[in-house]
């Protein structure tokens, strides 16, 4: 009896584990992408961060903020890495509003590393304003804030289409196909050729979805890498000890008439 | 017991153990003659003491970098996040110790009821166990409020409205919760408070706990009382802390891997939103060990119909020794009980389950169905089932399968195995 009620049991658990998937679907499931940071030791690939962080300041900065990163983060292990020089060059290209000074003044400086990136607007409400009444969302942790995390970023730049013809749209809203509800206030805004990468790659629209969703997995969780190193390693010592352990155990336990 | 007898063998030893015998209380700790056939599910009492340990520890840290303010405490976990040292290390055990926590609590609460771990003369110790449970909830719950992401938000507002239910005086008490006219940053304020104190409060719970196990000492796997010291158990030091060192570095090893690998698999995406009053997510859904009492709640159609059937499932379980009418502790010999118990996991599976689905259609209805088989289970099954059920022949001792009434002699070693 028990252990047909354990097989239901299982039955049971696994059957929830499937039906959740089918059922908690909103909009199509977003594209399966290979990301190299995915698995026990994924890791971000370096000069897809770099080209990522390029396509964020020259298109997506624009309107969003990303307000937890400093320019120093972009520099530090684990993300793009960029040299000393060009964090300090990167951030000086940046206008920062400092202050107050010795008379009382704010004052505009240039950038840097330690500085926060900068928003491109004043507040929510300036942002909510120049963008027909949607507030552009802070892209800090805007992956892990997603259901579906980089797929659906990717998923989402890539899945602007011809709206079905018997959908209605108001001014300023536009149909994607990967979004919940299909109505993003956001437009298209990747097309090829939109970016000159400074390595040479080829800027295509696939190209820059797949560099700026890496760039944004790293900014939500720049630990990743660190992490992953740390887990290998912990699960390594606690496999070994607890091996060690479960043999005293046996030993222990071999003085007493009872199975361990 | 064999503290009475214990001395220290120095002179300073004695000197302070006259005074204040604390040596006497280590002998006994590590004396404690413990029933030597219990298996691995009794190792989970080692476990959440060590997920207690581990929340005071990592959430004294973050306390020191968290802000409990409605404007900053988005911001200050993710400085905790990216700037602190190790910060994200200790979030992130933090939260994912919260639920390795409840899984071992959850399963520590099934062993009991399958061994009768709550019967006489054990009732005080179960009884304590449940207040534990409960000021566990409270804490996961006010703990999950603090990072003022949007389900904090909306799970605050959704969990104190409910007291709104309250005739007459439900609107007030609400209003005095929140210590504001929504949910708010006086919210945020006492919240976190109470998450700093709920702590060590469950902390002194659990030194009664513990006391009050000591006065009987374990149940068994078997569940028939033994003579203790004998032949039938094993001083607690090293048989048993080894066993459950063993134990508790398997379950460092799942928790270890939610930590490093699967960190927010857990939670929900919708809480790396900073909080908005203005903006109601699509589906507002508590953290996975509350579902079942959150299916529970919505199963009723009425608003305070379902927090007082919300509440007496927890309740009812503080009287459950007394619903219990089985002479016969472990479900080994409970044949009939045996599959009732089987079919309690599945139904608290089922309506966790439906907790996490929408509120409506074929979900509503299983919901219900499973509400009232909880409330059948102990209400009608257990005391039933105590009268009717003619149990299997109990062994005379741990040490001699002899069995009362001369049945199979291996009967009961088989069956533990199966479990």
């Amino acid at each position: 009896m028990i252990k047909i009620s354990n097989i239901f049991l299982k039955t049971i658990i696994f059957s929830f584990l499937i039906s959740f998937k089918t059922f908690s679907a909103e909009a199509i499931d977003p594209i399966k992408v290979d990301w190299s940071f995915k698995g026990l030791t994924g890791k971000f690939d370096r000069s897809s961060l770099q080209r990522g962080f390029q396509v964020y300041k020259e298109v997506c900065s624009s309107c969003h903020s990303m307000k937890y990163l400093s320019y120093r983060n972009l520099g530090e292990p684990g993300g793009p890495e960029f040299t000393e020089k060009e964090v300090k060059a990167i951030a000086a290209s940046f206008e920062v509003t400092d202050g107050p000074d010795s008379q009382g003044e704010m004052f505009l400086r240039p950038g840097r590393p330690a500085d926060k990136f900068v928003n491109p607007y004043p507040n929510n409400q300036a942002a909510m304003a120049a963008n027909g009444g949607a507030y552009p969302p802070d892209m800090s942790v805007l992956v892990k804030a997603r259901k579906g995390g980089a797929d659906y970023i990717y998923s989402v730049l890539l899945g602007y289409e011809e709206k079905p013809a018997e959908m209605i749209l108001d001014d300023g809203v536009y149909y994607n196909k990967y979004m919940a509800g299909n109505k993003i206030k956001m437009p298209k805004v990747l097309s090829d050729g939109l970016v000159d990468y400074a390595d040479g790659t080829n800027s295509t629209e696939e190209q820059m979805a797949r560099d700026v969703t890496t760039f944004l997995s790293w900014a939500a969780e720049p630990e990743l890498e660190e992490r992953h190193r740390t887990g290998v390693k912990v699960m390594i010592y606690l496999i070994l000890l607890t091996i060690l352990v479960y043999l005293s155990m046996k030993r222990l336990w071999s003085r007493i008439d009872t199975e361990v | 017991m064999s503290e009475h007898e214990y001395q220290p063998k120095s002179k300073v030893g004695k000197w302070f153990n006259d005074r204040l015998p604390l040596l006497s209380l280590a002998s006994h700790l590590t004396d404690y003659p413990t029933p030597k056939n219990l298996n691995y599910w009794w190792t989970f009492g080692g476990i959440l003491t060590f997920c207690l340990v581990t929340q005071i520890i990592t959430g004294i840290v973050l306390a020191m970098h968290y802000v409990a303010h409605a404007d900053l405490a988005f911001s200050s976990v993710e400085h905790i996040m990216r700037d602190v040292n190790y910060g994200w290390l200790i979030r992130y055990i933090h939260s994912n110790g919260a639920s390795m926590f409840f899984l071992a609590v959850y399963i520590h609460i099934f062993r009991s009821l399958f061994y009768g771990s709550y019967k006489s003369p054990r009732e005080v110790i179960w009884i304590i166990g449940i207040l534990i449970y409960l000021l566990m909830m409270a804490a996961a719950f006010m703990g999950y409020v603090l990072p003022w992401g949007q389900m904090s938000f909306w799970g605050a507002t959704v969990i104190t409205n409910l007291f709104s239910a309250i005739p007459l005086v439900g609107e007030s008490i609400t209003t005095w919760l929140w210590g504001a006219y929504s949910v708010d940053n006086p919210t945020l304020n006492r919240f976190f408070s109470l998450h700093y104190l709920i702590p060590f409060l469950i902390l002194g719970l659990v030194v009664l706990h513990i006391w009050a196990l000591h006065v009987p000492g374990n149940n068994n796997p078997v569940g028939i009382d033994i003579k203790k010291p004998s032949k039938d158990t094993v001083p607690f030091h090293p048989y048993i802390t080894i066993k459950d060192l063993f134990a508790l570095l398997m379950f460092m090893i799942i928790f270890s891997g939610f930590v490093f690998f699967a960190p927010n698999v857990l939670g929900h995406s919708d809480n790396y939103i900073p909080a908005n009053p203005m903006v109601t997510p699509a589906h507002i859904v508590p953290e996975w060990y509350l579902l079942p009492f959150y299916a529970i709640l919505r199963s009723v159609p009425d608003k305070l119909g379902g927090v007082i059937l919300m509440f007496s499932a927890i309740f009812i379980l503080l009287i459950l020794p007394w619903l219990d009418t089985s002479k016969v502790r472990s479900s080994v010999f409970r044949p009939i009980y045996r599959q009732f118990f089987w079919i309690l996991v599945i139904d608290v599976l089922l309506l966790g389950y439906m907790g996490a689905m929408p509120a409506e259609g074929i979900y509503l209805l299983l919901t219900r169905v499973g509400t009232i088989y909880y409330f059948l289970h102990f209400l009608v099954v257990l005391p039933v089932v105590g009268y009717l059920e003619k149990t299997d022949p109990l062994p005379v001792s741990i040490s001699d399968p002899i069995m009362t009434g001369g049945a199979n002699v291996s009967f009961a070693k088989r069956n533990d195995k199966n479990i």
